[in-house]
């Protein structure tokens, strides 16, 4: 072929269709948004019950968490990811979402190393890099802060 | 003796013919525009087996055992079957085949498998090694989906240039008996080489297998001596709406247009527009069984007599991937003629 | 209230909007987009940039994973202050210990029941 690789680069970006954004990005905001608005309610209804803000916070972290097990247990979560992109990703319920996920596909190769290892695929890397990331900066604050 | 041309063009001697063939889909393929054609489809993608690896395999068997049928013959009289698949070791096709009790060669050529293994099987057909060999490949959205990308349940988005991997699989029986009506001929076969353009991107499998498929069609047409004018169809495997586009160009690059006899596996399987299949099928089981299906009907039916069926594939694995390596492609060619001789 | 949840649904929405742009326009896988909201949450935290927009926009900062990497820096903030250098390992894990242990068991208990499905169905 007479093609560069630098040429070639070129002609697959052109032939290649790029992600409709005009269409992605708001779908992701309002998708994104709307799970926000669900943990904002759940909050309330837990101070109304008598829990402190903070308290209500979790829990109302850790029904979404379940929710989003549940619809991913459903086959609904990713039905619905396909539409919101980062707006199913980003928020708690897309962290649940990467944990259910593999545990459930990967059962098939046996509870231990299918679903108790598999689970860990994609949120293992979140809690390691974000705890690394939580004990630099207590370092840094115990010894210069 | 089949015979060599030019670089990697293998001359059939004594035209060996698809006795029959079969093709097993799964349910999204089996709503496309093309579910009049198969043998058998299957609603369930489960195939009733209780992982998707099973159910791949199943769909393997059900490929071979129906071509059988087809052809009126039995394991017995299948000399030598060539087979492949996308699951790691190929086991979709050595569980699929496991009781057929017929010598099994394993193929891996990614979703080029099918010409592969049909070639193969042509020439161990036409040198008398064989009267009947069989070609069969797979590919099933599931297994590979879990294997290459994430769980089915992940939420994730694919982007515009990602393909679809067909739940199908076809199998072909080559042999010297002829049957009644019109034959459809192996002619000659053309091993690809390695192309390797640089994508690295794992969602454009089509950008990355278009360089082999235009270096395997050039390197046919100077071996064969032939212009694309003198075939009704040249088929791809699976380069899908991305992978088309760059293969016409690069072509056009080298002064050589096929645009009028072009069409590809992954475009022909599915509807683009209503079955949200992004830029085409891909996989083992597209090419196989859009070729086992449609087009040797078609070829039957008099409608098209020289057809140059070129499966792609992306040799890459997951690892390699994930180490920032490029991704090499390769294509395979068999010429398919409703004719003995000519040209 | 309404205020509260229009705050919500801007900062939250606009988060995710920032994800949405990661994916269409870079190569970045979406582990990576995770594990750089995580972190991007902990340096925000740390700076004590994000703890504001937390009180502002309540879930609509605490839902997306940036919050869950506040609550890292805010845990070992805390921990350190009360328990010196131990608490630089303790306190990351025990703040968010809930949401983290929530997802490995509601992931264990819907792994254990459900079957998993094809794409098409």
């Amino acid at each position: 072929m007479k093609v560069s690789k630098q040429e070639y680069s070129e002609m697959t970006k052109q032939a290649s269709h790029n992600t409709k954004s005009y269409f992605t990005i708001p779908m992701a905001f309002l998708i994104g948004g709307l799970i926000c608005v669900l943990g904002q309610a759940l909050i309330f209804l837990y101070q109304y019950w008598g829990m402190s803000s903070e308290k209500a916070a979790s829990f109302a972290s850790i029904t979404l968490v379940l929710l989003s097990a549940l619809a991913t247990g459903f086959g609904i979560y990713d039905k619905l990811a396909k539409h919101a992109g980062a707006g199913t990703l980003v928020p708690i319920t897309g962290f649940a979402n990467a944990v259910v996920s593999p545990a459930l596909e990967f059962k098939s190769e046996g509870l231990i190393l299918g679903l108790g290892a598999k689970l860990f695929t994609i949120a293992g890397p979140v809690i390691v890099y974000g705890v690394a990331a939580s004990v630099l900066y207590g370092l840094i604050y115990f010894f210069f802060l | 003796m089949s015979k060599k041309l030019g670089r990697s063009t293998i001359q059939m001697e004594n035209a060996p013919v698809i006795r029959a063939s079969a093709a097993v889909v799964g349910k999204k393929e089996g709503e496309g525009p093309l579910k009049e054609e198969f043998d058998l489809i299957n609603n369930d993608t489960s195939f009733n087996q209780e992982t998707w690896e099973k159910a791949e395999s199943e769909m393997v068997r059900e490929a071979v055992q129906t071509a059988l049928q087809k052809a009126s013959i039995t394991s017995n009289d299948v000399e030598f079957i060539f087979g492949g698949d996308l699951l790691n070791q190929c086991i979709g096709s050595t569980y699929g085949l496991r009781d057929f009790r017929i010598p099994f060669v394993g193929m891996y050529g990614a979703c080029s498998t099918m010409a592969e293994s049909l070639a193969m099987a042509s020439i161990f057909v036409d040198n008398h090694l064989a009267n009947n060999a069989v070609a069969v490949t797979s590919s099933h959205f599931c297994s590979a989906e879990r294997q290459f990308r994430f769980p089915l349940e992940y939420g994730g988005q694919r982007p515009p240039t990602a393909q679809w991997t067909a739940t199908a699989s076809g199998a072909a029986i080559v042999g010297t008996e002829e049957v009644s009506g019109i034959n459809v001929y192996v002619r000659s076969v053309c091993m690809g080489t390695i192309e390797d353009l640089g994508i690295t991107d794992a969602n454009n499998m089509g950008a990355a297998m278009a360089p082999a498929a235009a270096s395997t069609i050039k390197t046919f047409l100077e071996d064969s001596k032939t212009k694309p004018s003198d075939y009704d169809l040249i088929l791809s495997g699976d380069l899908g709406q991305v992978g088309r586009d760059l293969l016409l160009e690069l072509l056009l690059k080298e002064n050589i247009s096929i645009s009028q006899q072009h069409n590809d596996c992954g475009l022909l399987l599915y509807d683009l527009e209503s079955q949200d299949v992004h830029a085409g099928g891909s996989g083992c089981g597209c090419s196989a069984s859009v070729l086992c299906s449609h087009i040797l009907r078609r070829m039957r039916a008099g409608e098209l007599n020289e057809v140059l069926f070129m499966a792609t594939g992306a040799l890459m694995s997951p690892t390699s991937v994930q180490q920032g390596e490029s991704i090499p492609g390769i294509a395979h060619l068999v010429h398919l003629s409703t004719r003995k001789g000519g040209i | 209230m309404f205020m509260d949840f229009l705050k919500a649904f801007l900062v939250g929405g606009a988060i995710c909007a920032v994800g949405q742009v990661l994916i269409d326009y870079t190569k970045l896988t979406p582990a990576r987009i995770l594990v750089s909201f995580v972190v991007a949450g902990v340096v925000l935290g740390a700076l004590g940039w994000y703890q504001p927009l937390v009180d502002f926009a309540g879930a609509g900062a605490s839902v997306p994973l940036t919050g869950f990497g506040n609550l890292l820096a805010k845990g070992v903030r805390e921990a350190v202050g009360k328990d010196g250098l131990l608490g630089v390992l303790t306190g990351g894990l025990t703040a968010t210990a809930g949401g983290i242990t929530a997802a490995m068991i509601f992931g264990l208990i819907v792994a254990l029941i459900f079957r998993p499905k094809d794409k098409g169905d």
